[in-house]
C-alpha cells in the first residue's frame, strides 16, 4: 500500500470569527499517493471547505494537515509558496477561474515561467503544445480567449494547467457539475487516464454519487461536517453501512424503468 | 376518436441572435390528457425552447418559422393574445427550474400564491387564503400559515420548490410544463419533490411536459420521451421503449455515456465522434 501524501486530522473549520459557525465537526482524512478519493455530500455538508481547508486556502480552527511528511497546518506563506505548485487544482466553473482577458497560451505558458519549471517561453510553449495533445485540443486553441471555448474544452484547459505544473496532488471541485454527459465522460475519461499517466494524487470533490463511482477508488461521505462514512468504493457503493449513504444511493434516479422506486419509502428520508 | 390534449406539428424555429441559425426543426409530438412526457436532451436541443413556446414566452429574438401548436385543438400560435392570455397560467402553467429566482423577493407567499386565485378566479382575500392554505397542505408543507407569511428568502431551496409547484397547480391547470425543476437540488430533494410532481399530476389528471437532461428522471417519472438533438427530434416513444430498447445510435452512446453508481465502469465512454456526425448528416447540419 502506497504512503499517505496527504493527511488531515481531527479539523474544524469556522466561519465569520469567534462566535461563527462551525462548518467542519473533526474531519479525519488521507490521501495516498497516485489514489484518486472521492468526497461527497449535499449542500452544506462542507465538502467544499474540507477542500478548501486541504489546500490551506481557509484557516482551520483545529487539527493539523500534513503534507509529504511535513505539517503544514500553520505554515506561513512564504514557506507555503514552494509547496503550491506541487499542489493544484481544478475549479468548478472555468469561465471563472481562467483570466477572460489572456489567451490560452498565456494562461498555460505563464505558470510554467512563474515556476520555473521551463528556462524560456520557447521550453514552455512546447510542453504546452505536449499537453494540449493529451488534452485532446487543437493548437489553435492557444490563440483563443476562454469564452471562446466550449465548456469542456475550458474544463481541459484547468486540467491542462493543473497537470503542467507536474503536482503531486490536485484538488477538482465539482468540475463536471455544469456539462452535458457526453462531455462530463469525456473530461472524467481524460482526468482519469491524466492521474493514472502522472501518478497523481487526487481529491475528487462531487454532490455526485455516480460521477465519484466513475472515478474514484476511495470515498468519504459527508454529512454535517462530519465523514459520514469511508471507505473504497467497491466497498461503499455495494454495501454502505451508513444508512444516510444508502438514501443518499437510493435517490438516485437510474435510466431504467423501476415501478415504485418514487413511492415513500418508511419514513427514513424524513431523517435525511 | 378523441383529439390530443397537445399537439405540436412541424414547429420550426430560427434564432435572428445567432445569425437565423435554426434551433426547431420540424418539431412534432403529441400529449393525451393526464399523460407525462419527457423532453430530454443536451444544451441546444431545443427542449427549453419548446417550453417556452407552450407557454407564450419565446424571447423575441426567436422567430417560429413554420408548424402548429394546437392545444384543445386551437393553434396557441395564431390565436388572439387576449385568448392566449386565458390560457397561459390557467390552462398551461410553469414549474420553473430556479426556485430562487422564480419568486419575487419583496413579496410574502401569500400575495403570489393567491394573485392568480383573486384576479382569475375571483376568489375573495378570505376565500383565496383558505385555497393557498390547503394548496400548501397538499405539497406536503409543515406549518403552511407560517409559510405563507414568509418571504422567499426565509425558505429553503426545497420549500421554495414546492411552494412553486403549489402556485403550478393553483388553477387546476389541463397542462403543466416543467422547466428542469429539480436540476438546482439535491438528489434526496429531488427525489421528494419527484415524488410530489407525480403525486399532484395523478390527483388532478394533469398532463405533464417535463423539460430535463436527466435519463434517469425520465425513467422514474415519464410515460413517454421525446429526445432532441439540435432541435430535431431524434427519437420518441413510451419511456420503456426507448430506454430499453433505444433504436437510434445516439440514444444507445448517451445511455452509455452516464455515470450510474451500480456500475465502476460506467461514464467513461464519450459520445462517439461518429455518432455526432451522423446526427449531423441525419439533420443536414453544414
Amino acid at each position: 500500500m502506497a504512503e499517505n501524501l496527504l493527511t488531515a486530522t481531527g479539523l474544524e473549520v469556522v466561519y465569520g470569527g469567534r462566535r461563527g459557525v462551525k462548518v467542519l465537526h473533526g474531519v479525519d482524512i488521507a490521501i495516498r499517493r497516485g489514489e484518486t478519493v472521492g468526497i461527497v455530500g449535499e449542500s452544506g455538508s462542507g465538502k467544499t471547505t474540507l477542500g478548501r481547508a486541504l489546500l490551506r486556502l481557509v484557516d482551520v480552527s483545529a487539527g493539523s494537515i500534513h503534507f509529504d511528511g511535513r505539517d503544514i497546518t500553520h505554515l506561513p506563506e512564504a514557506e507555503m509558496r514552494p509547496l503550491r505548485r506541487r499542489i493544484q487544482m481544478i475549479f468548478q466553473d472555468p469561465m471563472a477561474s481562467l483570466n477572460p482577458r489572456h489567451t490560452i497560451r498565456r494562461i498555460l505558458v505563464e505558470p510554467l515561467l512563474l515556476h520555473g519549471l521551463a528556462k524560456n517561453a520557447a521550453e514552455a510553449e512546447a510542453r504546452v503544445a505536449k499537453i494540449l495533445e493529451r488534452v485532446t485540443l487543437p493548437a489553435a486553441c492557444l490563440d483563443r480567449n476562454p469564452h471562446e471555448l466550449s465548456g469542456g474544452q475550458r474544463q481541459r484547459i484547468g486540467i491542462a494547467r493543473a497537470a503542467l505544473l507536474e503536482p503531486d496532488f490536485v484538488l477538482a471541485d465539482e468540475i463536471v457539475s455544469g456539462l452535458d454527459v457526453s462531455t462530463q465522460a469525456q473530461v472524467l475519461k481524460l482526468l482519469k487516464g491524466l492521474s493514472a499517466d502522472l501518478g497523481l494524487a487526487m481529491a475528487f470533490i462531487s454532490h455526485d454519487l455516480s460521477v465519484i463511482r466513475a472515478v474514484c477508488d476511495r470515498v468519504y461521505v459527508l454529512r454535517f461536517g462530519k465523514v459520514e462514512e469511508e471507505g473504497t468504493c467497491a466497498e461503499v457503493f455495494a454495501n454502505p453501512k451508513s444508512d444516510y449513504t444508502r438514501i443518499l444511493l437510493d435517490a438516485i434516479p437510474l435510466p431504467e424503468i423501476n415501478p415504485g422506486w418514487l413511492d415513500p419509502k418508511t419514513g427514513i428520508e424524513d431523517a435525511a | 376518436m378523441t383529439a390530443s390534449l397537445l399537439s405540436i406539428s412541424g414547429l420550426s424555429a430560427v434564432s435572428d441572435r445567432e445569425g437565423g441559425a435554426p434551433i426547431l426543426r420540424d418539431v412534432s409530438l403529441s400529449l393525451e390528457r393526464g399523460e407525462v412526457r419527457g423532453l430530454v436532451g443536451e444544451s441546444g436541443a431545443g427542449k427549453s425552447t419548446i417550453a417556452k413556446a407552450l407557454l407564450g414566452i419565446l424571447p423575441r429574438t426567436v422567430r417560429v418559422t413554420g408548424g402548429t401548436i394546437q392545444f384543445e385543438g386551437r393553434d396557441l400560435l395564431t390565436m388572439p393574445a387576449r385568448d392566449l392570455r386565458d390560457i397561459m397560467g390557467a390552462q398551461i402553467s410553469l414549474i420553473p427550474q430556479d426556485p430562487q429566482t422564480a419568486l419575487n423577493p419583496g413579496r410574502r407567499i401569500e400575495a403570489q400564491l393567491t394573485d392568480g386565485l383573486r384576479l382569475r378566479r375571483g376568489l375573495s382575500r378570505r376565500e383565496a387564503h383558505v385555497r393557498a392554505l390547503k394548496l400548501l397542505e397538499e405539497v406536503h408543507i409543515r406549518d403552511p400559515e407560517r409559510v405563507l407569511r414568509a418571504f422567499p428568502h426565509e425558505l429553503s431551496g426545497g420549500m421554495r420548490q414546492r411552494v412553486l409547484i403549489a402556485a403550478a397547480f393553483a388553477l387546476e391547470p389541463k397542462l403543466v410544463v416543467a422547466d428542469e425543476p429539480t436540476t438546482a437540488l439535491d438528489v434526496t430533494v429531488q427525489k421528494q419533490i419527484l415524488r410530489l410532481i407525480r403525486d399532484m399530476q395523478k390527483v388532478h389528471g394533469t398532463a405533464v411536459i417535463f423539460v430535463t437532461h436527466d435519463l434517469g428522471v425520465v425513467a422514474q417519472i415519464c410515460d413517454s420521451v421525446t429526445l432532441l438533438y439540435a432541435g430535431k427530434v431524434i427519437e420518441a416513444g413510451a419511456t420503456a421503449d426507448v430506454l430499453q430498447n433505444p433504436k437510434h445510435a445516439y440514444t444507445k452512446a448517451l445511455m452509455a455515456a452516464g455515470p450510474r453508481y451500480d456500475r465502476p465502469d460506467a461514464g467513461l465512454e464519450p459520445v462517439p465522434q461518429a455518432v455526432f456526425e451522423q446526427l449531423r448528416a441525419e439533420i443536414g447540419i453544414r
